[in-house]
């Protein structure tokens, strides 16, 4: 019997079974592979967690949710910052298609201030370049682009003929920067065939930015508890509202990677004192060699959520330890959460057991179970599209890993303290005593630990194995991204992207748990789903007494 | 002040393409595989691509749009694509169990230089193909041509793999819609039903990208083209190519193959291209005219000419696809309108130059072709403004910077719906385009009115 609280257990539905009957459908080798992939919950003490396979090739011919390396690279990291002048080496397409389709919101501090955002920039390369090499044009190219912009720093994003055809974009990226020295030039081997998915876009797009832009510029930012946030992307105006609340509790967010960003706040950011992670799987590789590099500690906070984010201006005030922080935090909490709990009570009170499954990104489909649970939500079923075993099982697994052949492929830097920059920000002493306290720096505990025992979690899920979970499970809420949408849709099942937020937001923090928990009432309690099938469907007997035949 | 990096002062650029114009072939080729029934359209490279192609439909349409991939990773890129190929086309016809697969490059199969032709016979031999299931593919690498060229391409590689000649004849009109909406599609197929014409349109995705919803997921909905449909299209008396771009090809082929004789015309768009389009029905078929589609005439006849002050010298600038423009062009001009660009990404030739400024006069400024984009749209809008734009909804940027209305037309249109459910070809498309064009010009007369000649009657 299981535990309390369980929902397959309420729903009857074992969710091996559900498992087995997944993989019946597959071709030997496929069920093989995925069978490591559908793991049914269950946490020990110590956060114990099955072992789940994650990160490994895409299946060829699955309908699959996953991008490619490009779009995490420029996409997803580089994308939301407005003064880096982004120039797509390589056909038209991939340069057309990551042209504000993110969503990034931004706000340049004057109507001077450059935000290259809403400009899609490429070299739109011809057979000819395939043929002979498109450097020449790529060069052309960044000369056109300074001439017309100015910029301070050019990002340049391979696509997969570039590297095919052994374009060497750091070599251009160097000779440019040679004869424009006032622009920072620097290049992305973000081939879309790099890796199995967008995560190994964001561990190339770490990689040059911290190699080539942190630490170019010693401008630290006034304010007395000085932060990084790392992994949080400005969707839907997230990052403003961050800001907001961190503004009031006292706080200086330095810099933002990459929300509502700006280059010289990334070029400076090693100057802050603290390193706190929202998306663990786009971003921790920043995080970590900032940490040996500069001496900035880190740990993972999380602002999706009302009760989360309170936690994570708690645990932010405990790490600076100033009693008037602390004081202040605690006001705002008070003064925000007042609203916020109205709300959610109203809300709760129509949305309470409703079942939910969220099938998104990297760590989305973990922080947004507290949204849910707050409203009395059950997640079911969950899974990431493009996430590592850490990201699942906590980073106590990183140890165990195995590396692969495509995991090697993606460069892994060695990085070690910088001779004059290197500061460790708390002493050896202090950090043990937060450790005490129960501080958990450099960590991740990962989706499952966190999930109810039966749920299912599902590894880089395809669109078969969705339309099994739909009929088995018949959820209130399905989550994903807009590939997803209709699909879920067309079968009377509301959908909420969780990569666009529907083209509404924001989410993240107080005010966005009050958005979330309207949003998702609105979809749960709609009329519209009513309409799916005609009164005549429901009850299709003909009893007519007047007609032809009466 | 969005686009507020974009100087008036017009500069040359040789290399640096700026908010394209134009995308990659294989988008296209997905659509028009789209519009085979029971096809499932699949990506031969990385999965970004095919990530790409489908979300960018899927915001366009608001609808499933259903596609595998390759799933490429640096291997497959060394060694080739066959082993991926074969192995999707296994899984493909287990898992999802489609009646065809439709296949289109990218850029990374082209330049690997995979051969589709032998991998699929490879395929085949394997036994991966079950028996009576099909497998087409279309070369669409895309650093050629565009969407359009690649939709083009899968439309040829469907009278390639797909039509056939018997030898008898059967009376009936094959119709190449070109790359329009699924209710363009759904209109022409109308208009031909009305005048009493069997017809054969391919591809078709009315039915398949803007589907009811009915409380369950169809993975093959119910529209497209049937593949016996279209291997019938090789025994039809004639062949109304709808659009150069997009349509021609595949006429030409099946002319070559099947000797189907072909007239390629401009897109049914606005009043004189659905004339010429609803006339050479009626020659090809030897029919007359229906009486319902001469009041659908008329009445676009009547709204043109109730109206004619409001369109009278209002300066317009369009950017699309070049089969829309040319249309659209000749619309704008027969309304009395004057149209002072005209661009496009799309290589369209001189005779796409050369036909636009027939239309229009010399006066028109037309771009089109490599290293044409937004941002030189942008600029020459810049230098002389329009009273109107036609674009996709990228154009919005633009428009908001200049405070222009915005007609969306073509391809993306992520913002805005009803380009899936009514069309803009036909007389009722005319229409359709004539109150958007109305609804623009005059709430800018009203909004832009002082109190003393606000009018209540327009
Ligand atoms: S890699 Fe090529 S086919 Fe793929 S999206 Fe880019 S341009 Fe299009
Ligand atoms: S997982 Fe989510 S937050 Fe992280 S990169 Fe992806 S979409 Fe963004």
């Amino acid at each position: 019997m299981a535990a309390p609280g369980n929902n397959a257990a309420e729903l009857h539905i074992d969710p091996s079974e559900v498992k087995k009957e997944i993989l019946n459908r597959y071709p030997a080798k496929v069920a093989r592979r995925r069978a490591r992939q559908i793991v049914v919950n269950k946490v020990d003490e110590g956060e114990q967690v099955p072992e789940i396979h994650a990160n490994t090739r895409t299946i060829p011919g699955i309908l699959t949710m996953r991008g490619c390396a490009y779009a995490g690279c420029k996409g997803v990291v580089l994308g939301p910052t407005r003064d880096i002048l982004q120039i797509t080496h390589g056909p038209i397409g991939c340069g057309f298609y990551s042209w504000l389709t993110r969503r990034n919101q931004t706000r340049p501090k004057s109507l001077d201030d450059p935000n290259y955002m809403p400009y899609a920039l490429s070299t739109d390369m011809q057979e000819e370049e395939i043929i002979f090499g498109g450097e020449k044009k790529l060069k052309k190219a960044i000369q056109e682009a300074i001439e017309l912009f100015h910029p301070k720093a050019i990002g340049i994003f391979s696509t997969c003929p570039v590297g095919l055809i052994g374009d060497d974009v750091h070599a251009v990226a160097r000779e440019m920067e040679e004869k424009y020295p006032e622009v920072n030039i620097f290049g992305f081997s973000c081939e879309g065939y790099k890796g199995v998915s967008q995560s190994a876009g964001h561990h190339i797009a770490n990689n040059k930015v911290f190699t080539d832009v942190v630490g170019q510029l010693e401008a630290p930012k006034e304010g007395s508890f000085r932060l990084n946030l790392l992994g949080e992307y400005n969707i839907g105006g997230d990052a403003f509202e961050i800001e907001r609340i961190t503004e009031a509790c006292g706080l200086t967010v330095h810099s933002t990677f990459s929300g509502n960003s700006e280059y010289d706040e990334f070029a400076s950011a090693h100057t802050a004192d603290l390193n706190v992670v929202m998306c663990h799987r786009s971003i921790n590789y920043m995080a970590e060699m900032m940490e040996k590099r500069y001496g900035i500690p880190w740990f993972k906070i999380n602002f999706v959520g009302a009760r989360a984010t309170a936690k994570s201006l708690r645990k932010i005030a405990a790490y600076f330890g100033d009693a008037t922080l602390t004081e202040k935090v605690e006001k705002v909490i008070a003064e925000e959460m007042a609203p916020v709990e109205k709300v959610r009570q109203e809300v709760e009170a129509r949305c309470r057991g409703k079942l939910a499954m969220l099938f998104v990104g990297g760590s989305r489909a973990h922080h947004y179970q507290e949204l849910f649970e707050e409203i009395g939500m059950k997640t079911i079923s969950a899974g990431y599209e493009f996430a590592h075993r850490d990201d699942y099982e906590g980073r106590k697994v990183i140890p165990t890993i195995t590396v692969d052949a495509d995991t090697r492929n993606i460069e892994e830097l060695t990085v070690g303290p910088d001779g004059t920059r290197f500061r460790p920000r708390k002493g050896a002493a202090e950090i043990e005593r937060l450790r005490q306290e129960g501080f958990r720096f450099n960590d991740y505990e990962g989706l499952m630990p966190q999930m109810a025992d039966n749920s299912l979690v599902i590894d880089d899920l395809n669109h078969y194995e969705t339309e099994v979970l739909i009929e088995k499970y018949k959820p209130d809420i399905f989550c994903a991204g807009i590939k997803e949408k209709y699909v879920i849709q067309k079968g009377g099942i509301p959908l909420k992207q969780l990569h666009s937020y529907d083209y509404s937001g924001p989410y993240a923090g107080f005010r966005g748990a009050i958005n979330f928990y309207r949003e998702i009432d609105r979809l749960v309690n709609s009329k519209v789903f009513r309409f799916v099938k005609a009164p005549w469907q429901e009850n299709p007997e003909l009893a007519g007494s007047y007609g032809w035949n009466g | 002040m969005l686009l507020r990096h974009t100087p008036e002062t017009i500069t040359d650029r040789s290399a640096l393409t700026i908010n394209p114009a134009k995308t990659c072939q294989p988008v296209g080729a997905m659509y028009a595989a789209l519009g085979i029934h029971n096809c499932l359209p699949h990506s031969h490279g990385s999965q970004g691509c095919c990530a790409y192609h489908r979300s960018a439909l899927t915001r366009h349409y608001k609808d499933p749009i259903m596609a595998t991939t390759s799933s490429f990773t640096e291997g497959a890129s060394v060694f080739g694509g066959q082993a991926n190929l074969v192995e999707s086309i296994n899984n493909i016809f287990t898992i999802y169990s489609p009646d065809i697969i439709a296949v289109n490059t990218t850029c990374l199969s082209e330049v690997i230089g995979d051969d589709l032709p032998q991998i699929i016979n490879k395929a085949r031999a394997d036994g991966k193909i079950p028996p009576g299931k099909t497998v087409i593919h279309a070369n669409t690498p895309s650093f050629k041509g565009s969407h359009v060229t690649g939709f083009a391409n899968m439309t040829s590689a469907m009278v390639q793999y797909l039509s056939e000649r018997s030898g008898k004849k059967i009376p009936q009109i094959n119709i190449i819609p070109g790359y329009v909406e699924p209710s363009d599609m759904a209109e022409m197929k109308r208009i031909s039903l009305e005048m009493g014409i069997k017809s054969v349109l391919f591809p078709d995705t009315s039915g398949v990208v803007n589907s009811p919803l009915d409380g369950k997921f169809h993975m093959y909905p119910k529209g497209g083209a049937t593949m016996e449909a279209i291997k019938s299209a090789g025994d039809s008396t004639f062949t109304l190519a709808l659009g150069r771009t997009a349509s021609l090809p595949a006429a030409k082929l099946l002319d070559t193959k099947c000797k189907v004789p072909f007239e390629c015309l401009d897109l049914p768009i606005g009043l004189s291209a659905t004339d010429t389009f609803v006339d050479c029905l009626r020659k090809t078929a030897g029919v007359s005219v229906p009486e319902s589609l001469m009041v659908e005439r008329g009445q676009v006849v009547d709204v043109l000419t109730d109206m004619h002050q409001y369109f009278f010298g209002k300066k317009v600038a369009l950017i699309g696809d070049p089969d829309h423009l040319v249309s659209l062009a000749q619309f704008l001009t027969d309304m009395d309108m004057e149209v002072l660009y005209v661009v496009t990404g799309t290589p369209a030739g001189p005779k796409f130059v050369r036909r636009i400024r027939e239309l229009t006069g010399e006066k028109t400024i037309v771009k089109e072709g490599l290293g044409v984009d937004m941002f030189q749209f942008h600029q020459l809008i810049k230098n002389a403004k329009p009273d109107l734009l036609f674009g996709n909804t990228y154009v919005k940027h633009i428009a908001r910077d200049e405070d222009i209305p915005l007609i969306r037309m073509g391809f993306p249109i992520y913002d805005r719906v009803g380009h899936q459910y009514f069309p803009i070809t036909g007389y009722r498309g005319a229409l359709r385009l004539l109150e958007k064009i109305l609804e623009a010009i005059l709430d800018r007369q009203d909004r832009d009115a002082p109190e003393e000649s606000f009018e209540l009657v327009m």
